[in-house]
């Protein structure tokens, strides 16, 4: 289970999460949306320990994160498999090594297990004959995938995508979308996706969590988030350029005070 | 008050890298000792530092030498001292020109890219998806840098140091007509090893300076590609003139 307890977070002057409280439970399929810049990408971060919260705890399986010394937390991270946006592969090594590079840092296999990991990885995401290639010769759609089978090689039970299927094409936004259903039912694993697209959201998640100004203002299954009546969620599923998301002075987090 | 607000900014920041370097220096050398030692890619980082800078140092070293000669010859010229250009050469060389020369030259070609590549992983989240693979980046990219850098600019050295001799044999001999036999016994007639060393013990501190600043400036870049950029440039000049900063205290030391 991944339990986060109040977790607050700025960069300078610019509160980024604000006493975000967030349960999921094993096994759990959970999409994450929200308008651009609300700290998705930056509560994912959160979760692997790639940022520590200012304040609050995040809790993974009955584990505090930040009480774990950093040779422990690194350690921790096994548990952990996640996917970047735009992929961030190693662009100084082929497709083969990228995925074989958490292999070779942190299991004693030999070669030919490396081998037949790497391939078995590559056809959960059903890709082949890619391996000698570099990730700048892949399309943008090809260099996700990839980067899921980078995510998955070392079986985490943890699985984290940072907007997947941004930026690709409807055909490959649902190729994508039914990759990552086929690798939650393989692996049997929790996930979390950021996602801008409600059809991928309802296509992937048991549950959609709505965050806006460093909290979230709305989690449920997706139909019935999609029937909330909640206006900031109305706004968002809707797509309107006008409404509560989009108005400065109001929303939870919002600048209560200065109201006129 | 825009003007101090202004410097006092300035101040900060420099203070603010000026600590980070060193913080990164202990980090580095903290993280450089511990197993496991990725000897492969410390090389294939010698390469790029080393061999690659061959031509542009062994250039750099050339022309230095020839125009030493070339200008004290002229002078020495005037009361009669021409068969001295090999001694002032040689210790000028030695000493001064070809490790700082040598060590800005490599600045500008490897510390350079060092900051472009560490800063395209940062904003392309490469360097965070290193942490989420368990792999500290300090010790997987900055430690083969900085070891690789600090050993083979006083290798370069050595060669620009010959070549900067021979290019100032080359000058006052065969150019300007002067003595081949007490041009060379006056080369290493007054010098001592430890003009020699010196030069190499501050090579290999130029390399260190060089490299770690480049990664420094690669791996807390932020925003994008004018981020990217941004560092690029501040590589270049505060490592050129981190390197005269610390050519002075250094012979200061030294000598």
């Amino acid at each position: 289970m991944i339990r986060l307890e109040g977790i607050s977070k700025s960069f300078g002057n610019n509160v980024v999460l604000d006493h975000l409280d967030l349960e999921i439970a094993d096994g759990e399929a959970l999409v994450l949306v929200g308008p651009s810049g609300t700290g998705k990408s930056v509560l994912l971060k959160h979760i692997i320990g790639l940022l520590a919260p200012d304040d609050g705890t995040v809790w993974i399986g009955g584990t505090d994160l930040w009480s774990l010394s950093p040779h422990e937390l690194n350690q921790f991270r096994r548990k952990f498999g996640m996917s970047f946006q735009e992929g961030a592969l190693f662009d100084s090594m082929t497709v083969f090594d990228n995925i074989a590079f958490p292999l070779r840092r942190q299991t004693k296999k030999n070669p030919e297990e490396i081998r037949a990991r790497v391939e078995e990885c590559l056809d959960v995401v059903h890709l082949s004959g890619v391996e000698s290639k570099k990730p700048a010769e892949l399309s943008g759609g090809m260099r996700r995938r990839v980067g899921f089978a980078r995510a998955i090689t070392l079986e985490p039970e943890i699985l984290l995508f940072d907007e997947p299927t941004t930026g690709l094409d409807p055909v490959m936004t649902d190729v994508v979308d039914s990759t990552i259903l086929e690798m939650q039912k393989r692996l049997k694993c929790t996930s979390v996706t950021i996602t801008h697209n409600m059809d991928s959201a309802r296509k992937i998640g048991d549950r959609v969590a709505m965050i806006f100004r460093g909290r979230i203002v709305a989690i449920a299954p997706p139909d019935e988030f999609i029937r909330s009546t909640n206006p900031l969620v109305r706004q968002f599923v809707e797509g309107k350029a006008e409404g509560p998301l989009t108005d400065e002075e109001s929303g939870p987090g919002g600048k209560e005070g200065e109201e006129p | 008050m825009k003007v101090v607000t202004a410097f006092g900014a300035m101040i900060l920041r420099v203070c603010e890298e000026f600590g980070r370097f060193f913080v990164l220096l202990g980090r580095t050398m903290l993280w450089a000792v511990r197993p496991p030692y990725d000897f492969p890619e410390i090389f294939k980082q010698m390469v790029r530092v080393g061999v690659d800078s061959i031509p542009v140092v062994f250039l750099t070293g050339l022309f230095t030498g020839m125009v030493i000669a070339l200008q004290t010859f002229k002078g020495f010229a005037r009361f009669h001292a021409e068969s001295f250009v090999g001694s002032v050469v040689s210790l000028s060389v030695l000493r001064e020109l070809a490790p700082v020369l040598a060590a800005l030259m490599v600045t500008g070609r490897v510390g350079s890219a060092m900051a472009a590549e560490l800063g395209t992983m940062r904003v392309t989240e490469q360097i965070d998806a290193l942490v989420a693979f368990a792999t500290e980046p300090i010790q997987y990219l900055i430690v083969p840098r900085v070891a690789a850098a600090t050993v083979m600019l006083p290798l370069l050295v050595v060669m620009a140091d010959a070549v900067g001799i021979g290019g100032g044999y080359l000058v006052a001999v065969d150019i300007m007509g002067g003595n081949p036999v007490a041009y060379l016994h006056n080369s290493f007639q007054f010098l001592q090893l430890n003009d020699m060393t010196s030069g190499l013990i501050k090579a290999a501190c130029f390399g260190l300076i060089f490299s770690l600043i480049g990664c420094q400036k690669g791996y807390y870049t932020e925003g994008g590609a004018e981020g990217v950029g941004i560092s690029t440039t501040r590589a270049v000049v505060a490592g050129s003139l981190s390197i005269l900063l610390a050519d002075f205290f250094l012979t200061k030391i030294l000598f």
